[in-house]
Parts: C-alpha cells; structure tokens; sequence
C-alpha cells in the first residue's frame, strides 16, 4: 500500500459524500487528516491504518467483510414503511422515506442476510445509518423479527449489527414498540436455544441501546464506537458541565462491563467465526 | 392549596368567587346558599365545557398536574394502607424514584411498582422528578422476579418523564438496565398488568411497562419522545409543543386506536386529580377484573400470548 499526506483543495471531500462519490479517488481521515487512495482505504476495511479510525459502514460492507466470498442471501427485501400516524413535521413521512430511499438506494435502516462465516451459517441484521440516522421503526423492526424467525428455521446463531440514532420518532409510538416486540422475538430465539451475538457500532445510542443491542448472549463493539442510552450532548445539559474523556466510547463500555469485548475490524470475521465454534460447544 | 392549569384559569375565577361569597356568608351571617348553588352549577358546566374538548397538549398538561395523584396515592388508596414498601437494588443503592412492594389488593397479595414523583420541591428533588437510574430498573426487576417466584401478580404504574439521562447513570448502564426490564417482563410466568398513570415517556416508560394488559388513564400520555423534545428536534424550538403533540399521536385514544395499549380507564370530568377517590375505584376495578381473569390462563400460555402481542406491534408495506 502507497502512503502519503496530502491536502489540497479538491481531494478533501466531506466524509459526508466520500463513498458515494464515485469520482472521489481519496479518503481524508476525519481524525488524524491523513488521505489516501479510495482503494488502499477499502483494502484497509475502511480503517485509518495512521490512526485507526474505523470509518462508519454499510450493511453491505459488513456483509462482504463476513460472509464467505461475500455471498448471502437477503431477505424481506421488499418491506418499507407506512404512514400510520400520517406524521408531518417539515416534510410529510411517506416523502420523507421516499426521497430518502432516492438519495440513499435503500428501503430502510436494515438489511438482513444469511449465509456462511468461516463455513458456519449465520443469519445477520446490519444497519444503514445513512437512513434516517439509522432509526428502528416498524420496518427494522420487523425486518429483525424474520431475521429471527430464519435463525429459527436454520437452526443457526443470530447476530445484530447495530448502528442507530435510536427510534424513529416519525413513528412514535409504534417505534417505542419495536424495542418490545424485537425482544419478544429474542426471547423466542433463547427459548430456541441459539446464540445471539450483539454487535455495536459507532454509533449506537437510545432505544437501540435500551433494548436487543444490550441484550446478546455477547456483547461486542469496534474500537472507539459510541454506545450510550442518553447521548453526549444531552448528559453534558443534565450534569452542567464537561464529560470526561473517554464517556460512553466502546471502551469506557467495555471498562463498565457491558460488552464482552472489542474487536478491530480486520480481526472482526475471524473472531465471530470463532465466537461461533464455542457456542456449539 | 389547589393548583390550576392555564387552561383551567376560568374554573379558577369561579372557585374564587365561591370563596369570596362564603367569606361573606361567614362575616354577615346573610344566606348566600342560593348564591353558591349557582356558583357551583356554573363551575360544574364551565369544567364540563373545558373537560369535553381537550386536545392533546391539554392531556399532556394534565398528566402532568401538580394535584394528580401519583404511583404511591394509588397504591395506598387501592391497598387500603395494607402495604409493605421494598427497597434496593442489592447491588448499587435503593432508588427513590422507583418505588414497590407487596400489597393486599381485594384481599390477595399484588406486587405494585411504580415510578413516583414528589409533592413539592424538596420532594420531587428526593424523587429525582420521578426518572429513575439504572439503580430503579434493576429494584424493579428484582421485585419482579420476587413476585414471580411466589406465583403473585405484578401491577405497575408509569409516570415518568423519562429514565435520567445522568453520568452515573450511564457509567452503569442506563441502556442495559432498560433493555433487561423489557425482555425479562416479556418471560414473566406471572400475571402483569401496567397502568400508565401520568406521563408514559418512551424506554423509560417501556422499562416497567411490558405486561398483558397495558391500560392507560383517559388524560395520561405515552410515546417515544415527550411533545417539548420532538419539538426541539423537529422545528429547533420548544413552541412548536402543542403540533408535536398532537403528530405523535400520544393520547390514550390514540393508543388504543393503534394497538398499542389494551385498554383505556376513563377519567371523571375534571380529570383524575378533581376526582381522586373515584380515579382509585375506577383503577382497582379494572385490576381486580382483570388479574382474576389472566390468572385463569395457563401460565405457559399467557406469557406467549403476551410475546405475540409485542410481535403485532408495527405497521410496515411490502413484503
Ligand atoms: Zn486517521
């Protein structure tokens, strides 16, 4: 891999644009600035190998990263919101997803997939935070609930790939719900007596935290992830002054005792292969 | 000393001048009870004018009352007194915002918690404004699995403006400790029935309101965000309340509408904090009523009943 600094106008893209931009050839670290070329940084699995940022990713790119040869099988693909509280804010709902799903090439928050890590099946739920931030409505709510029922019918571990503003507050009460109804569906897989492996990426905060991310059989992060329940900006209001360094980052949670451990993303699929032989005992 | 809402200010002007006429009555010794009798048919008809058309930011106001009766006014009210208080977490500290304990409903042991706000500033300070720490979760789910271990049902009452969003409470897992409550709820081999009774604010609320029957009061609200909150996000300012308010669709009526709560209790006219002694009679019926009935349910049977009905929750396209 070819190394280099560089800035200059023209090659800083926004993080906000980099990886839609087909013609964006470089990739600025947004921590340490340091740029290098789109295709070293893909190689990389998207991590600063200067200072270890491990950039947000899609569902897709989780896929690729652990499914073997990167082939799996999506499904309930077709399922996209409703308008049950017919929800106007400064945009009414239903356009709200539609142009969302324009801009973003996605239905929802969540794609869920099976197929094979390390050989052993595994049914995924992987989150999209460019939809909505990420937020858990009837969709990803029912969405993880086939995922669920796959695993059932599989007979294979489930895992959650978590990456979440929280609930989707344009479905209310209806959203509030999906943390209750998700942890119905995980019940059922306990009483099925398969693994359930909770992954929390960055970030990872309300309604998803205080619900099936908190909730695996193991809890795992990526290194210097965001999990909280209040978010940053809210505790430092609450407790009028400023937040430690550190708070609420995987480590600080890790530290608590809340996840199992953290792992770097180029250690990510052989280490939930693994996770995967010790569950079979 | 009675509190009143703005827009209750007209029931206030009235109320006054009842006083004012007695105070007369008293001083002069003149009859006055005519005087006062069309006074009090007034009052009555200006609350039945004010009661029949509230909107949703009027309900939002009155789950909020500083007169409403709170989780410990009902349970003392519904037990008669015959009430035993438990506390602690037994790991951390006892958290006085979640309050609980075994008490004689009808004659038979019911496990209550509940979140409970104080009366006056010193006390809504000691009740921490009725947000509880991780510390109250987890009192709650050992109060749970006490009740459950003696086959005795479980009845909560909601009324919280939200789990504190605190540094320690973070440090010891606010997420977790609400996501625990949720799933363990959902596995109870007991009857559960939740009752929100004030402000049913998103995973707060949820962390103690997973039961069979979840039955919210005529004027208390239940969602994912408070109006004050969803305004702020939405419009970056709090004015916008009263819109945020009725877009998410949190009153009682609503809730009931989308299948998200099973029942609603009615409210006398006036709201409950008018009415308290009637709101307590209205609450105890429908638990008696109903924890006879899911108490005649296979336990196996009820607790998959209850899964199936979170499941249903949603409402999506597609395929
Ligand atoms: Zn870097």
């Amino acid at each position: 891999m070819v190394w280099f600094k560089r800035s200059k106008d023209g090659i800083t893209t926004s993080t906000a644009d980099k990886k839609e931009t087909p013609e964006g050839l470089w990739y600025k670290c947004p921590t340490c600035k340091t740029v290098i070329s789109r295709d070293d940084h893909a190689e990389n699995l998207y991590v600063c190998a200067t200072c270890n940022h491990h950039e947000r990713l899609s569902s897709d790119e989780y896929f690729a990263i652990l499914f073997d040869e990167d082939k799996y099988t999506e499904i309930a693909k077709g399922l996209y919101s409703a308008d049950p509280l017919k929800f106007n804010d400064t945009k009414p709902y239903p356009a709200r997803v539609k142009a969302t799903q324009e801009k973003t090439g996605l239905k929802d928050a969540i794609k869920v997939a099976h197929g094979k890590v390390n050989g052993e099946t595994l049914v995924v739920a992987a989150m999209d935070f460019k939809f909505i931030g990420g937020s858990l409505g009837s969709v990803m709510g029912e969405k993880i609930a086939r995922g669920i029922d796959k695993a059932i019918a599989l007979k294979s571990p489930f895992m959650i790939i978590s990456k979440s503003g929280g609930a989707r507050m344009m479905e209310a009460g209806l959203s509030l719900m999906q943390m209750a109804k998700v942890s119905a569906k995980l019940s059922q897989l306990s009483d099925a007596k398969l693994p359930y492996i909770s992954f929390l990426t960055d970030p990872t905060t309300g309604g998803v935290t205080a619900s099936f991310a908190m909730l695996g059989d193991i809890n795992i992060s990526e290194p210097n992830a965001l999990i909280a329940f209040a978010g940053p900006r809210i505790v430092k209001e609450t407790i009028g002054r400023d937040l430690p360094k550190g708070f609420q980052k995987a480590e600080f949670v890790l530290e608590h005792g809340f996840l199992d451990f953290i792992v770097e993303r180029k250690d990510l699929k052989e280490k939930i292969g693994q996770s995967l032989v010790m569950f079979k005992g | 000393m009675e509190n009143y809402l703005a827009f209750e200010e007209p029931i206030k002007v009235i109320d006054d001048e009842i006083l004012k006429v007695r105070e007369v009555e008293e001083n002069s010794g003149v009859d006055s009870s005519k005087l006062i009798k069309d006074l009090e048919k007034k009052k009555t008809q200006t609350i039945k004018d004010i009661f029949k058309a509230l909107t949703p930011w009027q309900r939002v106001q009155l789950s909020r009352h500083p007169d409403r009766p709170y989780s410990l006014d009902y349970i003392n009210a519904l037990t008669e007194g015959n009430f035993v208080e438990l506390h602690g977490d037994r790991n951390v500290k006892d958290d006085k915002a979640m309050v609980g304990g075994f008490g004689q409903l009808n004659g038979k042991t019911v496990m209550f918690v509940g979140q409970q706000k104080g009366i006056n500033t010193k006390m809504r300070q000691f009740r921490n404004f009725g947000m509880p720490n991780p510390e109250g979760y987890r009192k709650a789910l050992r109060l749970f699995k006490l009740a459950e271990k003696f086959n005795i049902p479980i009845v909560t009452l909601i009324d919280t403006p939200g789990a504190f969003p605190g540094l320690e409470a973070e440090e010891r897992g606010q997420g977790e400790a609400i996501a625990r409550n949720i799933y363990e709820m959902m596995r109870l081999k007991v009857p559960v029935i939740c009752v929100i009774i004030g402000e049913g604010a998103s995973g707060g609320a949820l962390g103690i309101g997973v039961g069979d029957k979840v039955v919210m009061l005529e004027n208390s609200w239940y969602s994912v965000i408070s109006p004050e909150n969803c305004s702020t996000i939405l419009w970056r300012s709090w004015d916008y309340k009263e819109q945020a308010a009725d877009a998410l669709k949190l009153t009682s009526t609503d809730m009931k509408g989308l299948k998200i709560v099973d029942d609603v209790i009615k409210e006398p006219i006036g709201g409950a904090h008018r009415h308290r002694e009637e709101i307590f009679a209205s609450v105890k019926d429908y638990l008696i009523k109903n924890i006879e009935r899911l108490q005649k349910l296979d336990p196996e049977k009820r607790t998959a009943k209850r899964h199936e009905k979170f499941i249903e929750m949603g409402e999506y396209k597609g395929r």
